[in-house]
C-alpha cells in the first residue's frame, strides 16, 4: 500500500520526484561501478526476489498477517546501490501495473522507501556493525536493529511530506503519532524477519551477503610450515 | 486532473465518465477493474476520518460534527485517488508489459533501469513459480503457518529464494555472455496490433478539455 494520487499536493509531489530522480541517478552510477556488466541480469533477478518476497505472508495472530518491506534486507544482501535500484523498479512497476501508489506520487514513495528506507537503514546497519564484534553472528543482530529503525524512519519521511504538502485537515501531530506508533509495531516484525532471513543466507552462502563480505576474514590457503 | 480543485465538481463528474468510457472502449471487464481498485481502501478509510477534523464552517448530523473543510479535503482524496487508480488499471489492462517498458524507454528512463525492469518482468513468473513450489512442498509436509513461531521457517524459505534468484542471475549472465553479449541490450520492438492513435489521446485530451471548459466557460 503506497501513497495514491492527490494525497499530497502537486508542487510537493514534483519536488520529491526531482529529489528521488537525483538520488536514483547517483545510485545508478554507484551500482555500475560496483557490479559492471553483470548489473542488469543480477539486479533484475534481485528485483524479482524483492517483489516475490513481499508476497510471502507472515502470520501474526488471529488471522492477521504482514509482509516484508525489504529495504534493509536488500541493502545488506546486495549493497545499498543495487538495493535502491531494485526497490525503485519494484515501486515504479507497482504503480504502473498494479495501481499501487499514484503516478504523480511516485516521487514521494521512492523517497520514503528506496532512499530514506534503504540508505537510512544501511547507515544504521553500518553503525551497529561497528559496535559489534567482527563475527558472522553479529550481522543478523545489526540487521535486527537497522530493520527495526528503518520502518518508522520511512514513515517519518511520509510525515514530513504530509506536513509540507497535505491536502487534508487532520492535524500533522495526530498523523505523526499514528503513523510512527503503528510503524514501530511493523518495524518489530520487519526486524525479526530480516534478521532471520539474513542469518539463513549466511548459514549457506555467506559469500553472497554484501554486509558480511566486506568484513569477512580472508581465507588463507597453504601448507603449515 | 490531479491539480483540478475539488470545488469544480462538474470536472470530476466528467473525469469519471471519461475513465469509464475508456474502460468500455478498451473492452476491459468492469468487475476486474473494480476488484483491482480495492487496493485503495486504507487511504479511503483515512479520508473518511477527515470530516471530523478541521475548523470553520461545520454541520451537525446524528449528533456528530462534520467540518466543511474536512469534508471537501476527504472528498478530494477519495476522488483523486480513485481516478489515479482507475487510470493505472486502464494502462496496465490495455497495454502489455513490453509496451510499458518501451514507453519508459521513450520517456528517457536510463537504459540500465529499463534493462533491470525488463529482466524483472521476464523472470517474475519463474521466481513466483519457484516460490509457489516451495509453498506446496512445505504444505505437503504438513506445515501450516500460524504465528510468530513459524517465522523462522518462512524466513529460511525467503533466504533460499534469494540464493536461487541470485544464482539464476549469475547463470543468465553467463548464458548471455556465451551468446555474444557485449554490454548492450538489443533494441526492443513492439510487434502487436495497435489501436488507433487517437484512442491513446482520448483520456488526457478529454480530461484537459473538460477541466478548462468547466473553469472558463461555466
Amino acid at each position: 500500500m503506497h501513497i495514491p494520487d492527490g494525497f499530497i499536493n502537486l508542487p510537493v509531489s514534483l519536488i520529491f520526484i526531482a529529489l528521488s530522480a537525483l538520488g536514483v541517478l547517483a545510485c545508478l552510477k554507484g551500482a555500475r561501478a560496483q557490479l559492471d556488466d553483470k548489473t542488469a541480469p543480477l539486479a533484475g533477478l534481485v528485483t524479482v526476489f524483492i517483489f516475490a518476497v513481499q508476497m510471502i505472508n507472515f502470520p501474526v495472530a488471529a488471522g492477521t498477517s504482514g509482509h516484508l518491506l525489504g529495504g534493509v534486507l536488500a541493502a545488506v544482501l546486495v549493497g545499498p546501490y543495487a538495493a535502491t535500484l531494485s526497490i525503485t523498479i519494484v515501486l515504479i512497476l507497482q504503480a504502473l501495473l498494479f495501481a499501487d501508489g499514484g503516478l504523480t506520487a511516485v516521487g514521494l514513495n521512492l523517497f520514503n522507501l528506496s532512499l530514506v528506507g534503504v540508505w537510512g537503514g544501511y547507515a544504521i546497519f553500518l553503525l551497529a556493525r561497528r559496535f559489534l564484534p567482527k563475527k558472522k553472528s553479529s550481522i543478523p543482530i545489526a540487521c535486527l536493529v537497522a530493520a527495526f529503525i528503518q520502518v518508522p524512519l520511512a514513515a517519518s519521511g511520509f510525515v514530513l511530506q504530509y506536513a509540507i504538502g497535505a491536502e487534508s485537515t487532520i492535524p500533522v501531530a495526530t498523523v505523526a503519532t499514528a503513523m510512527i506508533s503503528t510503524h514501530i509495531l511493523i518495524g518489530i516484525g520487519e526486524a525479526l524477519i530480516t534478521a532471520l532471513t539474513v542469518s539463513a543466507v549466511l548459514a549457506s552462502r555467506s559469500d553472497l551477503v554484501f554486509g558480511w563480505r566486506q568484513i569477512a576474514p580472508q581465507l588463507k590457503i597453504g601448507a603449515k610450515s | 486532473m490531479i491539480s483540478t480543485p475539488i470545488s469544480q465538481i462538474n470536472s470530476y463528474i466528467a473525469f469519471f465518465l471519461l475513465i469509464f468510457l475508456v474502460v468500455a472502449l478498451a473492452r476491459l471487464p468492469i468487475l476486474t477493474v473494480l476488484r483491482r481498485s480495492l487496493i485503495e481502501i486504507p487511504f479511503i478509510l483515512f479520508a473518511f476520518l477527515m470530516p471530523f477534523f478541521g475548523s470553520g464552517e461545520s454541520y451537525e448530523l446524528l449528533g456528530l460534527t462534520f467540518y466543511r473543510e474536512g469534508l471537501l479535503a476527504g472528498g478530494a482524496i477519495v476522488a483523486k485517488g480513485t481516478l489515479g487508480v482507475l487510470g493505472a488499471i486502464v494502462l496496465s489492462g490495455s497495454t502489455t508489459a513490453r509496451g510499458i517498458l518501451l514507453g519508459l524507454e521513450r520517456l528517457k528512463l536510463p537504459p540500465l533501469m529499463v534493462n533491470i525492469a525488463s529482466f524483472m518482468l521476464r523472470y517474475i513468473n519463474v521466481v513466483t513459480d519457484e516460490m509457489e513450489r516451495m509453498r506446496v512442498a512445505r504444505a505437503s509436509r504438513g506445515f501450516e503457518p500460524q504465528g510468530i513461531r513459524d517465522w523462522k521457517i518462512l524466513a529460511s524459505a525467503a533466504a533460499t529464494l534469494f540464493i536461487r534468484s541470485y544464482e539464476r542471475g549469475e547463470r543468465v549472465h553467463l548464458a548471455m555472455l556465451s551468446r555474444g553479449f557485449n554490454g548492450q541490450m538489443p533494441k526492443m520492438e513492439l510487434h502487436e496490433h495497435h489501436p488507433p492513435l487517437w484512442f491513446a489521446f482520448l483520456l488526457p485530451v478529454g480530461a484537459l478539455a473538460s477541466a478548462s471548459l468547466d473553469r472558463w466557460v461555466f
